[in-house]
C-alpha cells in the first residue's frame, strides 16, 4: 500500500447554493477522509475557491480528484504540491487571564507568534493568529496552561507559489 | 408565458413527445398545461414505475426519458427509479414538484428535500427558484443527461415558479464551465493500446454498457474479428455483440458463462470497453484476469483505476476510440491469433450450457430456450432482478444492442415490467417481453392498469416459483439451508390478477407451451401476462462472493450433444491455449 499523506486540494467551483453539500456529500459517500474544508469567493465573479485537506494514498487521492471533477458545478481541481504552496489558517483563541502575570505572559506569547490581542475582558483575552496549522497548534499548546475557554479555527486555505495558477 | 408553459415548451423543444407521470397538489399548474398540450402523458399507477418506464424508454431508444412526480411522496417514490438509472447510466430527466418557494424549509405539507435526497443518485440536479430559470435549466438537464457518461438529472419545480411569468428567450445558451466530457482518446494512449493488442497472443474483449450508449457495436465486432479476440460482456453490455457469433463468450462474472470466466482467466490482454469492473463482473479482483495486461476505454475518467489497476487507460467515447484503434491495427498486417481464436471457439462449443429439459415443473433453462425461439432479433426483452434476470443473462441469446434491458447496478426488483412498458412506448414497432420473477412483479403489478388503459402491448412472463429465488439459492448454498423469509407462502393467482385488470393471461406448465403461448401473445397485439410455473429448486451455477471467476459452484450442465463431461476447474488450463 502506498503511504498515506495529507493532501491540499484546491478547487474552483460555481458559487451556487448546494455546491458545498455536493462536495461534502461526495467525501462521506465514497468514504474519503476529510480534515477540513474552506470556501470563499475567488478572483472571478460567480466562482468560489474551495480548499480541502484530505488524507489518503495516491490511489485514493486520484479518485478524490476524479470524483470531484465529475460534479458538474466543480470547474477545476488540483492537488497542490505542499512544497510549492502557501498555506494559512486563521485562529481565534479565548483564554482565561485573570492575574496580571498570566496576562502579560499571554501577550508575550502572542508577540512571539506574531499574533494579536483582539479583545480583552477582566477575566479573558482573545488572540488572533494566522499561520500554518502547525504554528497554530504550537501556540494553542502553550496557552493550554492558562485555561482555554474557546477556540475557533477556519481550517487551512492555500494558494500555489509563484505565477502558477490552478 | 407562465413557468408551467415554459416547462412544456422546453420539453417539446427537446423533442420529447411522451412523459410518464403522476400528478399531485403542487403540480396542478403543470398538469393544467398538460391538459391541452400535444405532449402525450402516460399516467402510471405508482411514481416508481414512471421512473423505470422513462428508463426503459431511454435504454430502448437512446433518447432521454422523462418522468414526473409530485413533491414529497411523489419524489421519494421516484428515488428508486432515479438511483436505478444512475447506476446503469441511463439518460432520464426527472421532474419533481416542490412546495412554493416561501414554504421551502418549513416542513410544509408534502415537502421533502428532493435535491438533497437525490444528490448522491443523480448526475446533476437543479431547483428552479425563478420562472426565468426554467428554459436554460431544462435545456442543460437534457444536455447533461445524454452526453458524456449518460445519467439521470433531477429538476425540482416549486409551485409558485410554475405559476410565475417569464419571457421565454429566443436563444438558450448552455453555460456549464465545469462540464466538458472527453470524446477523443489521447492519441499516445490509443497507440500504446494498439501496440499491446498487436503483441498479445490471447486477447479478450470485455464490453460493457458504454458500447451500447456510444452505439459502437459495429466497431466492436470489427475489432474483434480483425484481431481474433473473443468477446465477453458485462450484464449491461449484453447484446452489444451477437451472442451466436463464434467469438461470443457470453456474459462474464458471478453468474457468467463458463466460457467467459475461463477465457478471461487465461487471456494475456483484456480490452475493456465501456465497463466499470463491478464486483459482480470481476469476482475477487486479486484473481481477476491474472495473466492479462488490461486496456480500459471509458468515457468517465473516474472509472479508470477505481476497481482494477489498468495498464493502458484511455478516456473518451468508445466509438471514436475503437475506430481509431481499428485504423491503426488495420495498417499492420501482423495480426495472427488464429490458434487462439480456434481454441476459444472449440472451448466455447464444449461448454455451451444445456437448455433442453423436459421436466415438470418446468426448468427455467427450458422456458428461456422457448422464449428465445418465440422472439425475433428485433424483440426487446427486459428482466426483473434475481434468478429470472441471471437465467436470462446466462441462457438467453441476445444479438442486438438495446434489446436486452435489465437493472444491473442497483438490482432493482420491480424494474422489469415498467421498463418494458417504457421500451414499448419508445419502440412501438418492436415486440417487448418482460421476464420477471413472481416476487418482483408483485411489487409493481398495479401498473397492469396502465398497460391496459394506454393499450401498451407488452408481454409479461412471470417465472413463478413462489420463492424469492436468488436469496433462497444463497440460503441453500451458504446458510445451511436455513430458508429465512424467502418462501412466498400466499401469492395471488397471477392469471386472475391480470384478468382483474382486464389484461389477457395464460398459465404455462409443460415443455413446449411457452413458445406457442408467447408467440400467440405477441401476435395478439394486446398486453398479456403469462404465468410460468417453474421448478424452485433449480440452482444457477455461480461464483461465490470473494472468489475468483473460475471457482464456479453448482453443477454446470452442458448441452448433451457435446462430447465428454466438462470439469470446469481445470479444463482451460489443461487444453492449453497456444
Amino acid at each position: 500500500m502506498d503511504k498515506q499523506r495529507s493532501h491540499i486540494i484546491s478547487a474552483i467551483v460555481m458559487h451556487r447554493p448546494g455546491v458545498l453539500q455536493r462536495v461534502a456529500g461526495l467525501f462521506t459517500r465514497r468514504g474519503f477522509n476529510i480534515d477540513s474544508i474552506t470556501v470563499g469567493p475567488s478572483e472571478q465573479d460567480g466562482l468560489a475557491r474551495m480548499t480541502i485537506i484530505s488524507r489518503g494514498d495516491e490511489k485514493v487521492l486520484e479518485q478524490i480528484t476524479k470524483q470531484l471533477n465529475k460534479i458538474i458545478e466543480v470547474v477545476k481541481v488540483r492537488d497542490l504540491d505542499p512544497e510549492g504552496t502557501v498555506i494559512r489558517e486563521l485562529c481565534l483563541i479565548k483564554t482565561h487571564a485573570t492575574s496580571e502575570r498570566s496576562r502579560s505572559e499571554i501577550i508575550q506569547y502572542a508577540n512571539i507568534f506574531r499574533g494579536r490581542i483582539v479583545d480583552a475582558g477582566p477575566e479573558n483575552l482573545t488572540l488572533e493568529i494566522t499561520g500554518t496549522p502547525e504554528k497554530i497548534d504550537a501556540l494553542i499548546d502553550l496557552l493550554r496552561g492558562f485555561g482555554i475557554k474557546e477556540i475557533s479555527r477556519t481550517g487551512p486555505t492555500a494558494i500555489s507559489r509563484g505565477s502558477k495558477t490552478i | 408565458m407562465k413557468g408551467s408553459q415554459a416547462i412544456i415548451k422546453s420539453l417539446t423543444d427537446e423533442g420529447v413527445d411522451v412523459v410518464f407521470g403522476y400528478p399531485g397538489g403542487v403540480l396542478l399548474p403543470l398538469y393544467d398545461v398538460i391538459y391541452d398540450s400535444d405532449l402525450k402523458h402516460i399516467l402510471v399507477r405508482h411514481e416508481q414505475c414512471a421512473a423505470h418506464a422513462a428508463d426503459g424508454y431511454a435504454r430502448a431508444s437512446g433518447k432521454v426519458g422523462v418522468c414526473i412526480g409530485t413533491s414529497g411522496p411523489g419524489a421519494t417514490n421516484l428515488v428508486t427509479g432515479i438511483a436505478t438509472a444512475y447506476m446503469d447510466s441511463a439518460p432520464i430527466v426527472a421532474l419533481a414538484g416542490q412546495v412554493g418557494t416561501s414554504l421551502i424549509g418549513n416542513d410544509a405539507f408534502q415537502e421533502v428535500d428532493t435535491i438533497g435526497m437525490t444528490m448522491p443518485i443523480s448526475k446533476h440536479s437543479y431547483q428552479a427558484m425563478e420562472p426565468s430559470e426554467i428554459p436554460q435549466m431544462i435545456r442543460s438537464s437534457f444536455y447533461i443527461a445524454r452526453t458524456g457518461r449518460p445519467g439521470p438529472v433531477v429538476v425540482d419545480l416549486p409551485k409558485d415558479v410554475q405559476e410565475g411569468e417569464l419571457d421565454y428567450p429566443e436563444n438558450i445558451t448552455i453555460d456549464l464551465p465545469g462540464y466538458k466530457p472527453t470524446k477523443k482518446g489521447h492519441p499516445m494512449q490509443v497507440k500504446k493500446a494498439a501496440e499491446l493488442i498487436l503483441t498479445s497472443k490471447k486477447p479478450v474483449i470485455l464490453a460493457g454498457g458504454g458500447v451500447i450508449h456510444s452505439n459502437s457495436s459495429d466497431e466492436l465486432q470489427h475489432l474483434s474479428e480483425i484481431i481474433g479476440a473473443p468477446v465477453t460482456t458485462s450484464l449491461m453490455g449484453k447484446g452489444c455483440f451477437p451472442e451466436d457469433h463464434p467469438l461470443s463468450l457470453g456474459m462474464l462474472g458471478m453468474h457468467g458463462r463458463m466460457s467467459s470466466n475461463m477465457m478471461v482467466d487465461e487471456c494475456d490482454c483484456l480490452i475493456a470497453v465501456g465497463c466499470r469492473f463491478s464486483d459482480r463482473t470481476t469476482g475477487d479482483v486479486n484473481k481477476f484476469a491474472p495473466n492479462a495486461k488490461i486496456i480500459h476505454i471509458d468515457v468517465d475518467p473516474a472509472e479508470i483505476g477505481k476497481n482494477i489497476t489498468v495498464n493502458v487507460p484511455i478516456v473518451g467515447d468508445a466509438k471514436i476510440i475503437l475506430s481509431h484503434l481499428i485504423r491503426i491495427i488495420s495498417q499492420t498486417k501482423s495480426v495472427n491469433n488464429h490458434d487462439w481464436a480456434d481454441y476459444v471457439k472449440s472451448f466455447r462449443t464444449s461448454c455451451m450450457p444445456r437448455l433442453s429439459f423436459d421436466d415438470i415443473p418446468l426448468k427455467p433453462q427450458q422456458v428461456i430456450k422457448e422464449i428465445s425461439e418465440a422472439v425475433t432479433d428485433d424483440t426487446i426483452v427486459t428482466t426483473d432482478v434475481g434468478q429470472n434476470q441471471m437465467w436470462m443473462a446466462h441462457y438467453f441469446t441476445s444479438r442486438n444492442p438495446r434489446k436486452f434491458i435489465s437493472s444491473g447496478g442497483l438490482g432493482t426488483m420491480g424494474f422489469g415490467f415498467p421498463s418494458a412498458m417504457g421500451a414499448k412506448v419508445a419502440m412501438p414497432d418492436n415486440d417487448v417481453v418482460a421476464v420477471c420473477g413472481d416476487g418482483g412483479f408483485l411489487m409493481v403489478c398495479q401498473d397492469l392498469a396502465t398497460v391496459k388503459e394506454y393499450d401498451i402491448p407488452v408481454v409479461v412472463c412471470v417465472l413463478d416459483n413462489r420463492y424469492l429465488g436468488m436469496v433462497f439459492q444463497w440460503q441453500k448454498l451458504f446458510y445451511d439451508e436455513r430458508i429465512s423469509q424467502t418462501k412466498l407462502k400466499a401469492m395471488p393467482d397471477f392469471v386472475k390478477l391480470a384478468e382483474a385488470f382486464g389484461v389477457n393471461a395464460y398459465r404455462v406448465e409443460r415443455p413446449g407451451e411457452m413458445k406457442e403461448t408467447l408467440k400467440d401473445a405477441l401476435n395478439s397485439g394486446e398486453p398479456t401476462l403469462i404465468d410460468v410455473m417453474i421448478d424452485p429448486n433449480e440452482i444457477l451455477p455461480m461464483v461465490p462472493p470473494g472468489c475468483g471467476l473460475t471457482e464456479i459452484v453448482g453443477e454446470y450442465k452442458v448441452e448433451r450433444e457435446n462430447p465428454g463431461e466438462i470439469t470446469y476447474q481445470h479444463s482451460a488450463k489443461e487444453t492449453g491455449g497456444d
